[in-house]
């Protein structure tokens, strides 16, 4: 079989490539905008109680339409400074293990969790793999799957491997309009599989990653449409919108009791079968 | 008279022998004759090197003879993507491997105890998981639920399988959601880390276990080594990744000789 070969008339695969640059915009809120926008009262806490802390996740307790929530977001910083802190939005260990600290907290005064996501991936470094980077999310899949309360995400941009799904699995998963959830970098791809980074585009296309193609197979659940000319300085409507979707979610999922939300949960996930092209 | 003719080789038979196929062995350089290499528990015969295992080898060095009962022989990716090249690459991973997916699962008995067995092959395609390779242990692991029984999964794979993208990724989750229902019914989930475990394998199943052990000097990591060269520009410590190493850090339990892993599975087994 010939390798598909894009074409610069082929709107879809500019389409795809688009969201990912989009999803990456410098100006694109991030998740401590919106914890600012979405809540009033919110209280950080930190650390891992353990290694350390990590400012490429954010967690705390905040009020979001007058239930509160365990925030658990995904932050790549705005200034050099931040940005060097956040690691670029890439968590190490201490990260994961923070935000599995806010989960078991979650539990216990039976608070539902959101989590935003947005990293181009879990940090990839030697003392990242020392400390157990595979382990620790292998293990941060396990608590968020087994939390007895609501689990809600949100996808803000980029959607980055396994460590954006560490924070994915959820009851309900909802994408902004121009992000993407990815298994490898469109870059990745293209050198790995087609030997050429320079074919991030069409690595782009053929991953199907963006926010329709997730709908399509059943993944995700909803896209938040974001307002023409939405950055920083400009996200009071798509907040509106953020909100509004919680509020839906919150309102279907507390009809549940913990022990079933786990259960549909598993259900949901393993029913997830049979996909077909 | 045909006294003889049963033990010459005509001409044409000759081009019809097949050609020998060599293993090199990474770790003393020579070539061994590749049969050679698998009946010896795929060791090299020098030097001692372990070669990565064929899955239907592994399940012959494992499982009690003849009670391995395969589940799910038939399925194989569909390819959900429509990726270019996939197709043409599976199908040549299957005419060499003579398998349908990257892993073999079934139900077998390990020194007279019964348990779900799952090993993943490094052969097909680097052992990389998509939707079936997610599906089979999902299956497995349900069926031992069903059946109240153990899970052993040999784990060996490069991550995630790109061509399958997102579904591929999706399989984390998937089969996290089976080993916890695996776990709420309180059964033993024994993860078996062998040369390579990495990615998105790594970051879910692998690293589950209740107990995890691992073969000596595979290499066990969540970025593959030549990526971190390519990010940290600087020389890798010299046992970075290796499951030696990893025992150090207090991340698995117990490195385990390969001859011997089918006791230390039987023995882990009877104390639960």
């Amino acid at each position: 079989m010939q390798a598909y070969i894009p074409q610069a008339d082929n709107i879809e695969i500019s389409a795809a490539w688009k969201k990912v640059q989009t999803a990456r915009m410098q100006n694109r809120p991030q998740s401590r905008d919106y914890i600012n926008a979405l809540c009033q009262d919110f209280f950080e806490v930190k650390g891992d109680r353990c290694l350390g802390d990590d400012d490429a996740i954010v967690t705390g307790i905040g009020r979001i339409n007058e239930t509160v929530f365990t925030i658990i977001g995904q932050q790549k910083g705005i200034t050099i400074e931040e940005k060097k802190a956040c690691s670029f939005g890439m968590a190490n260990p201490e990260g994961y293990r923070k935000s599995m600290r806010a989960i078991r907290q979650a539990e216990k005064f039976n608070r539902p969790i959101l989590t935003l996501i947005d990293t181009p991936g879990a940090f990839c470094g030697i003392k990242a793999e020392e400390k157990g980077q595979g382990t620790v999310i292998a293990e941060h899949l396990q608590l968020i799957a087994s939390a007895k309360v609501p689990v809600i995400a949100v996808v803000l941009g980029e959607g980055g491997s396994g460590g954006a799904l560490a924070l994915a699995l959820s009851d309900k998963l909802a994408l902004l309009e121009n992000s993407y959830f990815s298994v490898i970098s469109p870059e990745g791809c293209a050198s790995i599989l087609f030997k050429d980074s320079s074919k991030a585009q069409l690595a782009a296309e053929s991953l199907c990653l963006t926010p329709d193609d997730l709908i399509k197979f059943g993944i995700a659940d909803d896209i938040i449409k974001e307002k023409p000319g939405y950055s920083r300085e400009n996200m009071a409507y798509t907040v509106y919108k953020v909100k509004q979707k919680i509020k839906e979610y919150i309102d279907e999922l507390s009809s549940y009791s913990g022990e079933d939300l786990v259960k549909r949960r598993y259900e949901k996930l393993l029913n997830m079968k049979g996909f077909n092209n | 008279m045909k006294l003889f003719d049963e033990n010459i080789n005509t001409a044409k038979d000759l081009t019809e022998i097949k050609k020998p196929e060599f293993l090199k062995c990474s770790e003393c350089g020579r070539e061994i004759l590749k049969e050679l290499v698998h009946s010896n528990l795929s060791t090299c015969v020098y030097c001692g090197y372990l070669f990565r295992v064929p899955a239907k080898n592994r399940i012959d060095m494992i499982a009690d003879k003849e009670t391995f009962i395969e589940i799910g022989a038939e399925k194989t990716s569909t390819d959900p993507l429509n990726f270019p090249d996939y197709p043409d690459k599976l199908e040549k991973a299957k005419e060499a491997s003579g398998m349908n997916e990257a892993i073999i699962t079934g139900i077998c008995k390990i020194g007279g105890y019964k348990a779900g067995l799952a090993v993943m092959d490094s052969y097909f395609m680097m052992g990389s998981m998509g939707q079936m390779v997610g599906e089979k242990i999902t299956d497995l692991a349900e069926e031992c639920t069903k059946q109240n029984l153990p899970l052993i999964i040999f784990s060996a794979s490069g991550g995630a399988r790109m061509q399958e993208g997102i579904i591929s990724l999706l399989q984390m989750s998937r089969t996290t959601a089976a080993l916890n229902r695996m776990h709420d019914a309180g059964l033993p989930y024994l993860s078996v880390l062998t040369n390579p475990t990495t990615g998105g394998v790594t970051a879910s199943f692998a690293m589950q276990g209740d107990i995890i052990i691992s073969e000596p000097k595979a290499l066990i990591g969540f970025a593959g080594p030549r990526v971190i060269q390519q990010t940290v520009k600087d020389k890798l410590p010299e046992e970075f990744q290796t499951a030696e190493f990893l025992l150090k850090q207090g991340m698995i339990d117990r490195i385990v000789e390969r001859r011997e892993l089918r006791t230390v599975l039987a023995q882990i087994l009877s104390l639960h």
